[in-house]
């Protein structure tokens, strides 16, 4: 009995610390792709390869949700606002969801799972093969050319990504709302250039997804790079990447949006 | 992939993401209009803002001629002080009466010029004297009710 | 040249997780020769490699190689040793995302600011030497196990190193394969003028290639001598590892109690 609440109460604090513990290294890894940076401006293909990978290929993925969730927001804010009488409204409503919100959090959870995923078993499986190890062999600093060009693809495709998801839906919701259900086109658009504004709303959405951007390539590259050299290794280390940075960019979010549109 | 190919589709897609960007701001957002250059700043003082909000519109004649830039609380005249950022391009009469107006019945609130006569314009750090405060929803309705009360007890 | 020899490791002893690896090592590779260090399977060949490397830094001891101690250089002092290293990892370790070509072209990109065109002559060179020149545009993906260890090889020695290290370079190969790769270890050796070491269990096929020997068991240098002296020793660890037998010094039973005891105490819980 007193035995079983001491050996639970140990269980928790391993886990609290190997939590900070795993946090710390994190941190260290961070400053090192940082401080490893150089080589992914020098030679700017590296990156660019890298955002081949992340971006264009997490391309048709975006697109498509984007426009399916403006589409959405069109019938269900159509839906909401008749009742009130104000569907001109529409616009306001379909592009400040997506600018603010929808736009860079969707967007960041689709790339997480896309291209995060896919960042960590690629780099999990070269340091399984010892393909990290065979390049520090060879005098070459497997963080300065495998894991900074990647961190820094994810993080330039992640507002690109962003801003096409937005775009798109309001695409979307203009198709539902405008040209499928009827809203009068001139308030639909004027209306939500009256009320977006492009400091508040944009420019905070776009350093929004920037940051997510950031998240999920550190997410990514840090579980990749401290995966468990094997094949379970490398698929849990997988889900890990996704699930940390989802609830990582959640989290961010909520702390962003209070910073950003509550004034506080 | 070839170098080649793999450097078009990054162009591309960097051209997209960028073209998405330049769409949200001048399309979507009010950047075409926000950012079209200085704009000087003047003070209102209001007994009661009603739901005003920092950013509201400065509407003259129904067209946007600026934006609600501050609102502080005056503790000494239990007023609200209201600094307005007015378009460069813009010049009123010192005697110019802003009031606080409601587009339609439940929308956003704005403050309205209404032009005078005088002479003399209106500089950077001026302050409005004539104002007009917020219609009070809740006011306007018991001052009604209490009207018609006051109305029908005549008629008995 | 001089003639100290290229790497020499003294009084080593390396620890992981306050479980000895390995005690006191002393080796030698001399300039020029090929150097096998043989024992089974997780007795710490491969962290002596490391260790050569500057993977891995010694509990206590020294390793020197050319002259310089490796556990006490500086970052950009231990790159620059490596780059006259070359390695041969035990499953090749190819970059899986480059082509055959890309693969052995990445050191020279990587140091040297050698034109596109003195690199391909470069590349076509190594790859002539291992065999493979016609499989330059090839994936690591699309290649033999066999031709994928050449690869790695040419790779190796992309740099003309000092000193080639080969992990467990015979693990998984045809008897075909095994005997290319194990000639290709000897004449890269005498053509470079390199010294290499190969950590093998594959006693057979790097007898036949190798200058000296050195047995390593739980840890401890056991045995050390020429092939010929090797394949006439004694000591019965080595008696059974260059023999092949399945029990012996080795014993063929993970330790555990005496079978009829714990047969008689299931019996006993039963009943």
């Amino acid at each position: 009995m007193d035995n079983a609440i001491v050996r639970t109460l140990r269980g928790l604090g391993e886990k609290v610390t190997s939590r900070v513990w795993r946090l710390g290294y994190a941190s260290r890894f961070f400053l090192a792709i940082i401080l490893h940076s150089g080589t992914s401006l020098r030679r700017i293909n590296l990156t660019i390869r890298e955002i081949y990978f992340t971006g264009v290929l997490s391309l048709i993925i975006i697109l498509v949700s984007g426009m399916f969730v403006g589409m959405v927001l069109g019938l269900q804010g159509y839906d909401t606002l008749q009742r009130y009488g104000s569907t001109e409204a529409l616009g306001v409503l379909v592009s400040l969801s997506l600018v603010r919100e929808l736009g860079p959090v969707v967007a960041a959870l689709l790339f997480a799972s896309r291209a995060g995923s896919a960042i960590t078993a690629e780099i999990g499986m070269m340091k399984a093969t010892e393909q990290l190890s065979a390049m520090e062999m060879m005098a070459v600093d497997p963080i300065a050319r495998v894991v900074a060009p990647r961190f820094w693809g994810g993080v330039i495709s992640m507002p690109l990504l962003a801003a096409l998801f937005s775009a798109m839906g309001i695409f979307g919701g203009y198709l539902v709302g405008v040209q499928l259900i009827g809203v009068d086109e001139g308030s639909f658009w004027s209306q939500m250039q009256a009320s977006v504004d492009f400091r508040e709303d944009i420019l905070n959405g776009v350093i929004k997804s920037f940051v997510f951007g950031v998240i999920v390539s550190w997410v990514a590259v840090f579980e990749g790079y401290d995966a468990e050299p094997t094949a379970e290794g490398v698929s849990g280390a997988t889900t890990r990447t996704v699930v940390t940075s989802s609830l990582a960019i959640l989290a961010a979010d909520f702390v962003l949006t209070a910073f950003m549109f509550t004034g506080l | 992939m070839s170098r080649t190919t793999l450097d078009l589709w990054v162009g591309f897609f960097v051209a997209v993401g960028l073209g998405a960007l330049l769409f949200l701001a001048l399309k979507v957002g009010n950047m075409a209009s926000a950012s079209s250059g200085d704009t000087y700043a003047i003070q209102a003082k209001f007994d009661n803002i009603g739901g005003l909000k920092v950013r509201g519109a400065v509407k003259s004649a129904g067209v946007v001629v600026g934006r609600v830039a501050e609102i502080r609380f005056d503790p000494e005249a239990y007023v609200a002080v209201v600094t307005l950022n007015l378009d460069a391009r813009y010049k009123f009469p010192r005697d110019t009466f802003a009031t606080i107006n409601t587009s339609g019945l439940l929308g956003e609130q704005y403050i309205g010029f209404e032009v005078g006569g005088d002479t003399a314009m209106l500089k950077a750090g001026d302050t409005i004297k004539k104002t007009q405060s917020a219609v009070v929803l809740e006011k306007l309705i018991s001052q009604f009710m209490f009207n018609k009360a006051a109305e029908d007890g005549g008629k008995k | 040249m001089s003639q100290e020899p290229l790497v020499e490791i003294r009084d080593l002893n390396f620890t992981y997780d306050s479980r000895p690896v390995l005690t006191g090592i002393n080796m030698t590779i001399p300039r020029g020769k090929v150097v096998a260090v043989m024992g089974s399977s997780g007795c710490g060949k491969t962290t002596t490699l490391r260790l050569i490397g500057g993977q891995l830094k010694p509990t206590s001891g020294s390793v020197k190689v050319g002259g310089q101690m490796v556990h006490e250089l500086s970052g950009d002092g231990l790159y620059a040793l490596r780059r006259r290293m070359g390695m041969l990892f035990q499953f090749g370790a190819l970059f899986t995302d480059m082509s055959v070509y890309d693969n052995i072209a990445f050191q020279m990109r990587e140091h040297t600011d050698l034109p596109e065109k003195v690199i391909r002559d470069l590349v076509m060179m190594k790859l002539h030497a291992v065999g493979l020149r016609g499989a330059h545009d090839l994936m690591p993906a699309e290649l033999s196990g066999g031709m994928a260890r050449r690869v790695a090889l040419a790779r190796a020695v992309a740099l003309d190193p000092m000193l080639i290290m080969y992990d467990e370079p015979f693990a998984g190969l045809d008897p075909i394969s095994l005997s290319i790769i194990g000639e290709l270890i000897r004449k890269l050796n005498d053509v470079l003028g390199a010294s290499s070491v190969v950590v093998t269990h594959d006693v057979q096929e790097s007898l036949k290639i190798v200058d000296y020997v050195y047995f390593v068991s739980a840890g401890k240098i056991v045995a050390e001598g020429t092939a010929e002296e090797i394949k006439r020793s004694k000591v019965p660890y080595v008696h059974q590892f260059v023999w092949g037998e399945a029990d012996g010094p080795v014993p063929f039973q993970y330790p555990a109690r005496p079978y009829g005891e714990e047969l008689m105490e299931r019996a006993g819980r039963r009943g």
